[in-house]
């Protein structure tokens, strides 16, 4: 049984209360929509000075009216700052813990031997979804009833754009709000029944359960692999609306199950230095590395597929979606994060030795963590906040407030229940598991 | 002298691999085992070092790597720039992301061709080599261990037949 240390409910704590103010302080000192006319005014005279991305911004002949309406493209990209980076920091610990389900889900339906052990810690880290989606849904519920600025097909303007006029069928408020609730409905009902059961198979070990919890994980992963497919379409891709891949979809998924698997090996690392986790061994430890060594190159796959295509087309409306990008303001977070992401996790993992040293796995986690952090980021902010992108206080304070939460809901759920699933049949197997 | 050995020969692999470990505990040499299959954990029951064939390769998918940079380079901006797709020619970083492909490609072709060569290198597996299996029947169903002779060949020869042995032969080795 796990007792949650007070010092890491203490630094989860400070997280939090830093976050909490930080994200006050984002949100309340973004520019009011009053402030456009004072806008117009001082940046018109700022604006021959600041401008460093010449190709949108070269004409210093705007009509006064185009301008204006610049101005506001410019001020709602500031109001959007603080709920870009909500959203960013939301999206990415949620999506940690649901992409873990999915990986428990897998193990479930595959029957793996091997990770029995871990089950505890993988339910642990899947208890987040539940804060973690109602969060989410204040930012839906915020952006669909327009507190922000964060989906251009929303704004009024979009009736004016023939393209985003023949998307409206699926691209439309109300239906993106419903979807988005079912989402996050499906996965808090599957994480419950699958904790549900996986306890009550511990009381009983009656194979009933097993054998419904294996059902439930099947129905579950083909569900998943179907709203996830239009959750990335409807929250993320669709920040661009005018852009589409079809690949979209896998990309985030990949980059999401190598942070879920990080997690997992980086809790599981943790607690067994503690000594709570006496059953797992270093080829528990060394198969997770595997996985996000595995993923690592799955991720660079799929990102290599997409950009490849649309790089060598190089036709404009798809090319739109990488200038920002690859030779825009944001092209050091585009590269760093290949080399995050890619090289770094290819080169340090890739020895099996390296692969059972715990230090080594937690320092390749924490650069992966970080690499798919950006990851989100540069997926997010070029169509919300720009090209003035920064890091500052609102991205921050709203990465310490989820990370803080993040690790007091998965820590407070570890000390729910034993950490060995002992009613799991396969638990012996786990136990002895040994890779050569 | 002590170039004879006894061949063990063994019908199951559960016995051969306890077999091995009991022969080992009792400070016999073991020359050789033939198998007509991998045997798992046999390795380590020889007591083999590991293999060093992941190191090279490595080394390999370097040069591979290395290759696919020469060649593209070569080929499409040196010595024949080609306008496809309106990339700059002239600019090798600017047209690296299609050349990706090729690297990834040449570096798997040099790893895994060269390590296959080494491999059959480094078990005189070359054209032409005799087959140097003591029985043929250890390609079928049976294991042979090859234990160097010394000291008492009776001695020796009872303990084998205790650790399951289903044929013993004494053999000069070259």
């Amino acid at each position: 049984m796990y007792t949650f240390s007070s010092k890491l409910k203490t630094f989860s704590f400070v997280l939090m209360i830093l976050g909490a103010l930080g994200m006050g302080y984002g949100f309340f000192t973004a520019p009011k929509t009053d402030d456009v006319k004072e806008m117009v005014h001082t940046k018109a005279e700022a604006h021959e000075t600041d401008e460093n991305d010449g190709a949108e911004h070269a004409t210093a002949e705007m009509g006064s009216e185009e301008e204006h309406a610049h101005l506001e493209h410019v001020l709602h990209q500031a109001q959007n700052r603080p709920w870009s980076a909500f959203f960013i920091s939301a999206f990415f610990f949620l999506m940690i813990s649901v992409t873990v389900l999915v990986f428990y889900a897998i193990q479930w339906a595959a029957q793996a031997g091997w990770s029995i052990v871990l089950f505890r810690v993988m339910e642990a880290i899947t208890a987040y979804i539940l804060p973690g989606s109602i969060l989410l849904f204040i930012f839906l519920l915020a952006s669909g009833l327009h507190f922000n600025h964060m989906y251009a097909w929303m704004s009024p303007e979009a009736a004016n754009d023939p393209i985003l006029q023949e998307k409206s069928w699926w691209l439309n408020t109300s239906g993106w709000m419903i979807r988005g609730f079912v989402y996050l409905l499906a996965y808090n009902f599957f994480r419950w029944i699958l904790r549900k059961n996986s306890i009550a198979l511990d009381a009983s070990g009656d194979i009933k359960i097993y054998k419904s919890t294996f059902n439930y994980s099947v129905v579950f992963l083909v569900i998943f692999a179907v709203f996830e497919l239009f959750m990335s379409f409807d929250w993320l891709m669709s920040l661009d609306p005018h852009w589409y891949s079809q690949l979209y979809s896998f990309y985030v998924f990949a980059s999401m199950l190598v942070s879920g698997i990080t997690v997992i090996a980086i809790v599981t690392i943790y607690l067994r230095t503690k000594g709570f986790l006496p059953f797992v061994n270093s080829s528990h430890v060394h198969d997770l590395a595997v996985y996000m060594f595995g993923f690592s190159i799955f991720w660079a796959y799929f990102f290599f597929d997409q950009f490849m295509l649309q790089w060598y087309a190089n036709i404009p409306e798809e090319a739109a979606y990488f200038h920002p990008r690859l030779v825009g303001t944001y092209q050091p977070l585009f590269i760093g994060m290949i080399i995050l992401n890619f090289v770094f996790p290819f080169l340090i993992l890739m020895d099996k030795d390296f692969k059972k040293t715990p230090w080594f796995v937690i320092t390749a986690g924490l650069i992966l963590l970080t690499g798919h952090f950006i990851d989100v980021y540069q997926l997010i902010s070029p169509a919300t906040v720009g090209n003035h992108w920064s890091f500052g206080i609102p991205e921050i304070s709203s990465l310490f407030f989820f990370l803080g939460l993040f690790v007091f809901v998965i820590f407070n759920a570890l000390t729910k229940a034993s950490l060995h699933a002992k009613g799991n049949p396969f638990m012996k197997e786990s136990e002895i598991y040994h890779y050569s | 002298m002590n170039n004879k050995v006894i061949q063990a020969m063994y019908d199951d692999d559960d016995v051969l691999l306890k077999a091995v470990k009991e022969t080992r505990e009792a400070d016999y040499h073991i020359e050789e085992v033939f198998t007509p299959f991998p045997v798992h954990g046999l390795e380590k029951a020889m007591g083999l070092k590991g293999t060093r064939i992941a190191i090279a390769s490595f080394i390999y998918g370097v040069i591979g790597f290395s290759f696919a940079i020469w060649m593209m380079n070569y080929m499409m901006i040196e010595d024949w720039p080609q306008n496809i797709g309106g990339k700059p020619n002239f600019s090798y970083a600017e047209n690296m992301p299609s050349f990706i492909p090729i690297m990834f490609e040449l570096t798997v072709f040099f790893a895994a061709h060269l390590m296959v060569i080494t491999f059959y290198m480094r078990s005189k597996l070359w054209p032409f080599q005799e087959a140097s299996n003591p029985d043929p029947r250890t390609t079928d169903d049976k294991f042979v261990m090859e234990v160097s002779l010394d000291g008492d060949e009776k001695k020796m020869s009872d303990f084998l037949k205790k650790t399951g042995a289903i044929e013993l032969k004494v053999a000069e080795k070259s």
